[in-house]
């Protein structure tokens, strides 16, 4: 199963990687933000399997693009594969610091403290003018080892560099839901008492969970900076946060593939709806979601993994 | 060899006290059956031996280590497992996978590092996960999800779940409550004949009079939050304490309140 999974996952990253230069600008640019986001959301599943959801995941993304943009900005780092493991590192750091409280919450009281972190992170950004306050400030281009390619180059650079990211995020997720801390998600959610008096701490197990979501948003954040070559406080902002949860929603917990799926359909959706109504765009994305949870209340995971799944084991 | 050695151990929640004065030494292998009315201190005593509670007073010794106060999950570790009056299992997972889950983490790594990157699904768990399937006869309900078992099953998943840890010393609350009269005896010859074959000392606490005679090597009697009789089960259920203040020890059979003793 999983080795099935892992060759389609990597036919699919062969397959995208090579056509790549041959599609639109326009498709590249909006993929390249779809997948880093993507990254997000595989936190925000590696939660909602444990019955968490983080209204505050922002903070890790901001995290990320912020340390990735002053990586450049205060040592003069320009290549693009440092910046970004140096942007999921210090949003792991702080997610763990973080972890050390937010661990032994559950349900509502998880997800507004989550909220509360983040938006503590967004007014210090706001009033940090060092930072550039609530403009930001720009990254410069990066460069990829040595390289230094310009224009639609640079940003097909950029998309392979975001493909990989995914590739290998897809790969540490997959395995870490198939290990034992990973398939103890939904025993944590069902019943932890049961866990504990099997020898397990859950609240250990949980903030595993939030260091390696907050490790996957630091690395989204990161490559967004990148891909957009500017940050600023709105990618703390609690509407970020919240535009990670939709997709979430979208996307389903029962696969990993579906959380890129289900974020390249967002864009789409999303810069189509802006296309067809400027002003009033959010009413197409609201009723895409409200059609998601009527008609795919799991996601569109769910689909993926109907037909991948023997039929004995759909039987519930 | 005595397994587990209990001294003056003593539990109170406020004002109230919910275990006092409470010594007492089980030999590796005895299968001990605790009875006494609602409210008598039984599941305290079990709650304070598993970590559930840490005493107030006393010392809990497990195979001459003191474990008095440890995390349940420590004390798991060490080697005592335990069922729950009410059964704690996974509600959304097959009956296999709740025991591969037990079975997993009994086997895997300790270190947080360790059990991310071992498989759950490893052929040694699924061989553990199965053998236990077998030894609690549960092998009908196999792929069923938990959520949808009877009393009686749920029950037995519960208790596999905790041998799945490999106990030396297992403590079973009120293992046949909530099972009809017809089935309790069939379950309990599953369990004990499961327990027995994997050589663990028992510690049951049971309201059926029938049952902890058929299945107790000895007898204790809680009343009030201690033991009032401890012995063999002819002589604890034929205790004239013990059938004044317990009475038959049925639910039906509520103790008189007489006097304060």
């Amino acid at each position: 199963m999983a080795g099935r999974a892992n060759l389609v996952g990597a036919l699919a990253f062969v397959l995208v990687a090579a056509i790549a230069p041959s599609l639109p600008a326009w498709l590249i640019s909006l993929a390249t933000i779809a997948f880093a986001n993507a990254l997000v959301v595989l936190g925000l599943v590696v939660l909602w399997r444990a019955g968490l959801v983080s209204f505050g995941q922002a903070l890790y993304y901001a995290i990320g693009a912020y340390s990735a943009a002053l990586l450049w900005r205060l040592l003069g780092v320009t290549d693009a594969a440092v910046m970004v493991v140096g942007g999921g590192a210090a949003a792991a750091l702080v997610a763990f610091l973080v972890g050390l409280l937010l661990a032994r919450y559950r349900e509502i009281f998880f997800a507004m403290l989550s909220l509360a972190v983040s938006m503590i992170l967004y007014g210090a950004l706001v009033k940090t003018e060092a930072l550039g306050s609530t403009d930001g400030f720009n990254v410069a281009p990066a460069t990829f080892l040595g390289h230094t390619p310009a224009g639609q180059a640079r940003n097909l650079w950029l998309f392979w560099l975001t493909l990989g990211t995914c590739a290998v995020a897809a790969l540490v997720v997959g395995g870490y839901f198939r290990s034992i801390a990973g398939a103890l998600a939904v025993p944590v959610r069902d019943n932890e008492l049961r866990v504990e008096f099997l020898g397990v701490s859950a609240d250990r197990l949980i903030h595993a969970k939030l260091t390696l979501a907050g490790a996957l948003g630091g690395v989204g954040g990161a490559l967004a900076a990148l891909a957009v070559g500017h940050v600023d406080p709105n990618m703390a902002y609690w509407t970020t946060s919240g535009g990670f949860v939709f997709v979430t929603i979208l996307a389903g917990a029962s696969s990993v593939a579906a959380a890129f799926v289900g974020s390249l359909l967002f864009e789409l959706v999303r810069s189509y709806a802006v296309d067809i109504l400027p002003g009033t765009w959010q009413i197409i994305l609201g009723s895409v979601l409200l059609l998601t949870i009527l008609f795919l209340p799991d996601g569109i995971g769910s689909v993926l993994s109907r037909r991948a799944r023997p039929p004995e084991a759909q039987a519930r | 060899m005595t397994i587990l050695s209990v001294r003056k151990l003593e539990k109170t929640f406020g004002r109230i006290v919910a275990a006092r004065d409470i010594s007492l030494d089980v030999p590796a292998g005895q299968t001990v059956g605790i009875i006494g009315a609602n409210g008598a201190g039984k599941t305290t005593f079990v709650n304070m031996i598993t970590g559930h509670l840490r005493p107030t007073e006393g010392t809990i010794t497990f195979e001459g280590r003191d474990i008095a106060g440890l995390p349940s999950r420590d004390i798991t570790r060490l080697g005592i497992s335990r069922s729950f009056q009410v059964a704690q299992i996974f509600p959304s997972l097959s009956v296999f996978d709740n025991v591969c889950a037990a079975a997993a983490i009994a086997r895997g790594p300790v270190s947080m590092l360790g059990r991310a990157t071992t498989p759950l699904r490893s052929p040694q768990t699924l061989a553990e996960a199965d053998a236990l399937i077998d030894l609690f006869q549960l092998a009908s309900f196999r792929s069923r999800r938990a959520a949808t078992l009877a009393q009686g099953v749920r029950k037995l998943l519960d208790i596999a779940m905790a041998v799945a840890a490999w106990p030396r010393l297992l403590l079973l609350d009120e293992p046949t409550s909530g099972i009809s009269i017809e089935e309790k005896f069939a379950i309990m010859d599953v369990i004990m004949q499961a327990l027995k074959s994997r050589r663990i000392t028992i510690l049951f606490v049971e309201h059926d009079m029938e049952i902890v005679e058929r299945f107790a090597d000895r007898v204790l009697a809680f009343y009030d939050g201690t033991v009032i009789a401890d012995g063999t089960p002819e002589r604890t259920l034929a205790d004239p304490n013990v059938l004044g203040l317990i009475g038959g020890a049925r639910p039906a059979a509520a103790p008189a309140r007489t006097a304060d003793v």
